[in-house]
């Protein structure tokens, strides 16, 4: 937008059409593709995975999900900041309930319209809410093109550049890097170990925090579970009877599993030692790995809250909050046994161990965002940590 | 697993009960074929398109009553019955077959929702204690028998209160009271509009925000949340009047999953087989919500989430009834997924109602709790802007969110009245006032109308503002926001340069599946198109666009089935249309759907993106056709009638010119610039005249004056006669009226006659047409015949076209379309042939296949059929009800018969809220039309009936006071109303009482009379119950008409 024309308005920072800003931004993809938008939040230029998910709602929750490090979120819905960024002061068992984790996590973000807000939970408009935190966004930009050509080709690196720099020199390094071979764990699991206790709590939890969203947690407080998380690399059975806990969970997380050998280690170590267990989306995919499985990378992840998967044991369906980029190939488990499968294309969404209280699924029965139809899984997850259940 | 399954229709159209139907009816239907079972309808409604044997193996056009019901369960025997797919008309007319013990007595399976969870859902009181049970929130409320209980629950919780009326539509009877007066000047009303008499009073939650859910679930109690729409009006806008916009905009995702869940949570606990609608409340300031209702059925709602969504709702639904989980269902769309999903939009889609109030005297223009709307657009956009923008143009109101009207002087004070009235078309009134300097905090304090939504409107006239005097930039913007070439023009004063929109295609996923559906719609907020350009043999095929007075399911059917005719010879079927409504823009019936504008700018974009052989521009009715010329203006190749002709026939002065030259008459007319025009004009033919302005100031915009003192007060009161506002004024000719549905292939042609049963002076829309006809006389009909082969010969006719009569001692010409007509449907199926397929030959193969080059040949007849208008006063606060020169029926119904009486009383016996006369008649009417009315008592008394008239009326009988018929009337005393024209000082609360409480009134004096002929027909006679093949059959029993075979 001209400047001049702005200026026609008293108040120009009002509007959706010509607020925000603004620079021009861009979104450079490996292929060689180069979108123009508007930018919004900071200047910058940031790099990673360009992924999409199919949500349309939840922004915030999104933004705040861990396991969107290392990645550049596309969302494809037209329209958000429809309601602003929520309070954070809105809590449940001291955990914020419009948050995943206190910050946001993804690299970039990219939208089709950024809208000016109105809700009564909002503290701030989106664009503040990026500048505050130093996150780039772009809109403008035809994000359904954007899907159709992720989708045709896989997920690809790309860089989101708001700002006057030199777009060749991004491209070239945006070939070079590779979000498979990366660790972006560190950047989210706990420096150190961090307790969450409810009222009235009496079993304990512990969790192995490879950027667990806050989803997990509100679920286990809410059944009075004293949560325990701890830094991916420490030893959790060693923790576990430090605390003298009940159980243990895997947590989501970004990244590709295969990377995290000691952690693999580790959940051997924990299916071995027969303790109640849980594991979600990449926790899952460390106890298949630990079980010995293969794990393989999907052409363009599933993203979104509206996953069909079957329960293969009860033959119920339901739909699921996913998002992930790897899966689990059935053929290759061994003890473990396949409990759930995506409707769609039959991927493994949930694992148990039939001799043992271990279960895992690869979508988030968290939810959040999503629809609450897999909660339940905790209350299985939680019989057989209280003992009402053993094994599955 | 059934056999055969019965389907109930939904009836006429009426407000609160419209095409949808005909759409999830259609759905169902098909749904049941592809299982192999044997389908049976029963559905008066002679123009939808699930009435016909593509459609259902078996086709009854009969009144949608138990004892009709009962009748064709015993002839069928049917072993399966789907109450879900006719709206609340099929739905409340299963609970009374299963509570008069006959589904069980003929061992008929439920299919879906057992009964007694309909009954949860449709009864207040058990809905209420269901909700409860399940510890689902509802509004403080209680049910109530009686005027005094309710009073007594109002007073208990405290005004302001809603009351919601059990069992019935539209909110028929429900209101809003602020005070114990208001209260009780309503309560009367909505006890006379439940079908159980109970009223639900509760809470009234002003400002809350109103969503939607449409929520599948399977026997196996898999379920999901298909779409949730969100209403831009607050609570106390009926959710068919309120602007609705999906997906959801305003709610966080806790908000969306705690309603989503509860919405779920709502279809266990009333153990929903299929799909069912729930609405909920949430307080805009916290996290607090009640649910308000659940309707285990399809509804307007639910066709409209499958077109928002394409997720086949009535498709699913009719499979979850037989059985299937949703799992083992596809998407239809993708043809890898399954039906267990949640779509996911990358769009946003804003419905909007479609009003027509000015059509009827003294109705209330406010927007409440009682729907009122006649139809509905969807509009579809990459941003809300566009969307918003978008179906403002689509209502047909020839103006824009921002266009004339925001250009006219009309004062802020005058603008906040209309806000504060809240009056149809909400968004424009507050772009007009936001240009004239009102606040958004102000309007949402006096509309609660979320301000999210008002930012929106707010953009929109600045960016209106800015393009006064734009830069390249804005007008990208602005076309991007949904501004339309004519609008930019307007505000700019500027040619500007044409481009071609986007195409984007519809594909339930959001993209992350290819679609192999051509589900599309067109927006300049975007980079890229869905669809490459593909050449091959393609039609292009406009729809009916709105539905409003005078255009419905009738076009929607012409549509369709000339796609089906243009599809089997082998074309590529385009289908442009954005009534969500319909069966034509269902993206399965069409090989491509353009979910569009139909502008000329929009048209000819879907022209130059797809060039296809030819336009079709005669089937979707009025708002097609005038694009007609222009279209071909613009270089675009029409197929049919070409356009000059088109042009010729709805220019008066042309088509006269027209009609001298083949020595054709007319009754006399002149267009007047002033009255003494007028005058002169009425001393030279004489009275009555019939008189149409250009500029209508109140009331409505054609009159019948029968001497000049009435001329004089019409022309100064209600209108304006100027040089730019000129009057039409015809000589009104005391005759019969009778019309011509045919089609020609330029050189024959072949047709159907139609005679109206009221005289000349009520609109063909809603008169009562019979066929073959009865009193015109044959040289008359011959005469016709032949005036139908000669406009189509020297007009080039090819295609279908109507023309309408006016026969007394000889015929005159009223007019002549050339596109489908209203009645095509009916005069198709009255002869078992189908006027599209013929206009489809005489398109595409160049050659009728019946008749002979230059006749006329009338497709013989084989039984009487009788079509009758369905009318919605009940729903049109105040309104006055009558019959004149402008339509006001919102539907249509008819019957077939071996016997005349039989097929008028079956057809008739089809509107709401018509019955049988037990014993009391009231039959009154004034000036001309007391002979027949008169005749009409005596034939009536000597029936056996006891028949009432009025003190000032008849002077005859048994002669009632006014506020005596009203009393009687309130009792339930009165069976029928039977009068006739129009006399508004007399009798408004008669007529107006009559209709508020349901009491079947007839209207027209010559009605009142056959009707009472045929009631004496009934006393002897049984009705006949036969499908419509055995009309049509081989074996036909007897032939009731000569066929006027070649008669020119």
């Amino acid at each position: 937008m001209q400047p001049s024309l702005i200026a026609k308005f008293k108040n120009p920072e009002r509007s959706n059409w010509q607020g925000h800003l603004s620079s021009e931004a861009y979104l450079v993809l490996e292929d060689g593709t180069v979108f123009k938008g508007k930018g919004f939040g900071s200047e910058g230029i940031k790099y990673g995975e360009v992924v999409f998910t199919t949500g349309m709602v939840g922004y915030p929750e999104s933004l705040t999900d861990p396991s969107y490090k290392g990645q550049i979120l596309t969302m494809t819905y037209p329209l958000i900041g429809n309601y602003g960024v929520p309070s954070k002061e809105i809590k449940e068992n001291g955990v914020p309930i419009h948050y995943e984790s206190d910050k946001i996590q993804v690299e970039g973000f990219v939208i089709s319209k950024l809208m000016k807000s109105n809700h009564w939970a909002s503290k701030k408009s989106l664009d503040e809410w990026f500048k505050e935190e130093g996150i780039s966004g772009i809109e403008g930009i035809d994000t359904r093109a954007l899907v159709k050509k992720i989708r045709e080709k896989g997920v690809m690196m790309g860089a989101l550049v708001v700002g006057d720099y030199e777009l060749d020199e991004i491209m070239e390094k945006v070939k070079k890097l590779s979000y498979d071979e990366m660790n972006f764990i560190d950047k989210v699991t706990p420096k150190e170990i961090i307790v969450h206790e409810p009222e009235n709590s009496n079993k304990s939890i512990v969790v192995v925090d490879c950027g667990i969203k806050y989803g997990i947690l509100r679920e286990l407080l809410k059944r009075g579970f004293k949560v325990i998380r701890i830094p991916y690399h420490y030893d959790p059975i060693d923790v576990l009877e430090e605390f003298n806990a009940d159980g243990i969970l895997f947590s989501n997380g970004p990244g590709n599993p295969a990377l995290l050998k000691e952690l693999i280690k580790k959940a051997q170590e924990v299916i071995e030692y027969n303790i109640p267990t849980m594991g979600i989306c990449l926790g899952s995919q460390i106890l298949s790995l630990a079980d010995g499985g293969e794990i393989y990378k999907l052409k363009y992840g599933h993203r979104g809250i509206n996953k069909p998967v079957k329960d293969l044991k009860s033959g119920k369906a339901f739909v699921t909050t996913q998002n992930h980029g790897y899966a689990v190939k059935a053929q290759s488990l061994n003890e473990f046994k396949v409990w759930m499968i995506n409707i769609d294309d039959k991927s493994v969404e949930g694992i148990y161990h039939p001799n043992k209280p271990i279960i895992a699924t690869q979508f988030h029965p968290e939810a959040s965002p999503g629809p609450l139809d897999s909660t339940w899984i905790f209350d299985v997850f939680s019989k057989m940590v209280k003992g009402e259940a053993h094994g599955f | 697993m059934v056999s055969k399954v019965l389907v109930l229709g939904s009836g006429a159209i009426k407000i609160g009960e419209a095409a949808e139907f005909d759409y999830s009816g259609s759905q169902a239907l098909k749904a049941l074929k592809e299982e192999g079972i044997e389908t049976i309808l029963i559905n008066p409604n002679v123009a939808t398109i699930q009435t016909s044997h593509e459609m259902a193996d078996k086709v009854y056009l009969l009144p949608l009553d138990i004892k009709f019901v009962e009748e064709v369960i015993k002839k069928e025997k049917p072993d399966g019955i789907l109450l879900g797919f006719g709206g609340q008309s099929a739905l409340s007319l299963g609970v009374a077959l299963h509570d008069s013990g006959i589904l069980e007595k003929y061992n008929i399976k439920v299919l879906g929702t057992p009964i007694e969870g309909i009954k949860k859902a449709l009864d207040r009181e058990k809905f209420r204690e269901t909700m409860i049970k399940n510890n689902l929130p509802i509004p403080p409320s209680k049910a109530a028998k009686s005027v005094e209980e309710a009073l007594k629950v109002a007073q208990e919780i405290r005004f302001p209160v809603m009351v919601r009326v059990s069992f019935n539509l539209g909110g028929r009877g429900s209101f809003v009271a602020w005070n114990e007066e208001e209260f009780k000047g309503y309560i009367v009303r909505a006890f006379a509009q439940s079908e159980i008499g109970e009223v639900l009073v509760e809470k009234y939650l002003k400002g809350w925000k109103e969503i939607e859910f449409e929520v599948v679930r399977d026997k196996d109690g898999n379920a999901v949340a298909v779409a949730c729409l969100e209403n831009f009006d607050p609570m106390g806008v009926h959710t068919g009047d309120s602007i609705v916009v999906a997906p959801s905009q305003t709610l966080t995702n806790r908000e969306y999953q705690l309603l989503r869940s509860a919405a779920i949570e709502v279809a266990e606990a009333i153990d929903l087989i299929g799909e069912c609608n729930v609405q909920l409340a949430l307080d805009p300031k916290s996290e607090e919500f009640y649910i308000i209702e659940t309707n285990p059925r399809m509804s307007r709602s639910s066709a409209l989430a499958s077109k928002v969504t394409g997720y086949p709702l009535a498709y699913i639904a009719a499979k979850l009834a037989l059985g299937y989980t949703l799992d083992e269902l596809l998407n239809g769309v993708t043809g890898v997924t399954t039906a267990l999903f949640e779509p996911s939009l990358d769009y946003v889609v804003v419905k909007m109602p479609r009003w027509d109030l000015e059509k009827f005297e003294n109705a209330k223009r406010k927007i409440n709790t009682e729907m009122k709307s006649i139809g509905e657009v969807m509009a579809i956009g990459r941003n809300l802007h566009e969307a918003f923008q978008k179906a403002i143009r689509m209502v047909g109101i020839g103006d824009e969110l921002i266009g004339k009207y925001y250009e006219s002087e009309e004062s802020l004070e005058k603008v906040m009245e209309r806000i504060k009235n809240y009056e149809p078309y909400m968004p424009m009134h507050i772009a007009k006032a936001l240009k004239l300097g009102a606040s958004v905090d102000e309007i949402h304090e006096i509309t609660g109308i979320d301000k999210f939504y008002l930012y929106i409107i707010e953009d929109l006239v600045k960016i209106a503002e800015a393009l006064r005097n734009p830069d390249e930039e804005t007008i990208r913007e602005a076309k991007k926001l949904g501004f339309s070439e004519e609008q930019i023009k307007g505000l700019s004063k500027d040619s500007i340069k044409e481009s071609i929109p986007f195409v984007k295609q519809i594909d339930t996923l959001a993209g992350e599946v290819p679609a192999r559906t051509n589900y599309l719609y067109m927006t300049y907020d975007a980079q890229e198109n869905d669809i490459p350009y593909i050449e091959k043999p393609k039609v292009l095929i406009l729809g009916a666009g709105v539905f409003r007075i005078g255009v419905s399911v009738e076009f929607d059917w012409a549509v369709v089935n000339f796609a089906n005719a243009a599809k089997k010879r082998g074309y590529e079927v385009i289908v442009l249309n954005y009534n969500p409504e319909t069966v034509s823009t269902d993206w399965d019936i069409n090989d491509k759907l353009y979910f569009e504008e139909i502008t000329l700018e929009r048209v000819l974009d879907v022209y130059n993106f797809e060039n296809p052989d030819g336009v079709i521009a005669f089937a979707g009715g009025q708002l097609a056709n005038s694009l007609a010329k222009k279209l071909e203006q613009k270089g675009v190749k029409l197929l049919g009638t070409r356009g000059t002709s088109v042009d010729i026939a709805e220019n008066r002065a042309k088509f006269s010119k027209l009609l001298e030259k083949l020595n054709i008459k007319q009754p006399p007319w002149i267009e007047a610039k002033s009255i003494g025009e007028v005058l002169a004009f009425a001393d030279e033919v004489g009275y009555p005249l019939m008189i149409r302005p250009s500029y209508v100031l109140s009331g409505t915009a054609m009159k019948v004056a029968y001497n000049e003192k009435e001329l004089k007060e019409y022309l100064s009161l209600a209108t304006k006669v100027s040089q730019e506002h000129p009057v039409v004024v015809s000589k009104f000719l005391d005759a019969m009226e009778a019309e011509i549905d045919a089609v020609s292939d330029g050189k024959r042609v072949v047709g159907v006659t139609l005679e109206h049963i009221e005289k000349a002076g009520v609109h063909s829309g809603d008169a009562t047409m019979v066929t073959p006809y009865r009193y015109l006389k044959e040289k008359h009909v011959k005469k016709m015949h032949k005036i139908a082969l000669e406009l189509a010969l020297a007009l080039g006719i090819r295609g279908p076209f109507n023309i309408q009569f006016l026969v007394n001692d000889d015929v005159y010409v009223l007019e002549l379309n050339l596109r489908t007509s209203r009645s095509m449907p009916f005069s198709s199926k009255s002869r078992g042939v189908n006027l599209m397929e013929l206009s489809a030959q005489a398109v595409f193969d160049g050659k009728l296949s019946l008749g002979s080059d230059y006749k006329y040949y009338e497709i013989p007849a084989k039984a009487f059929a009788v079509k009758s208008p369905q009318f919605s006063w009940s729903q049109l606060q105040n309104a006055y009800p009558f019959l004149g020169p402008e339509m006001r029926s919102t539907g249509e119904v008819a019957s077939l018969g071996f016997e005349f009486e039989d097929a008028l009383l079956k057809s008739w016996l089809s509107v709401k809220p018509n019955k049988m006369p037990r014993s009391n008649i009231l039959v009154y009417g004034y000036d001309k039309d007391v002979p027949t009315l008169l005749e009409t008592v005596k034939f009536l008394e000597s029936l056996g009936y006891n028949v009432f008239t009025l003190e000032d009326s008849l002077s005859y009988g048994n002669a009632l006071s006014k506020e005596k018929a009203v009393e009687l009337m309130k009792l339930g005393k009165i069976d029928l109303v039977i009068t006739s024209g129009y006399a508004k000082e007399k009798d408004y609360f008669i007529r107006r009482t009559a209709v508020d409480l349901n009491v079947p009134i007839v209207l027209d004096a010559n009605l009142g009379y056959e009707l009472s002929k045929a009631f004496a027909w009934a006393k002897k006679n049984c009705f006949e119950v036969k499908e419509l093949s055995e009309y049509y059959g081989p074996k036909l029993q007897r032939v009731v008409s000569e066929p006027l075979e070649e008669l020119v």
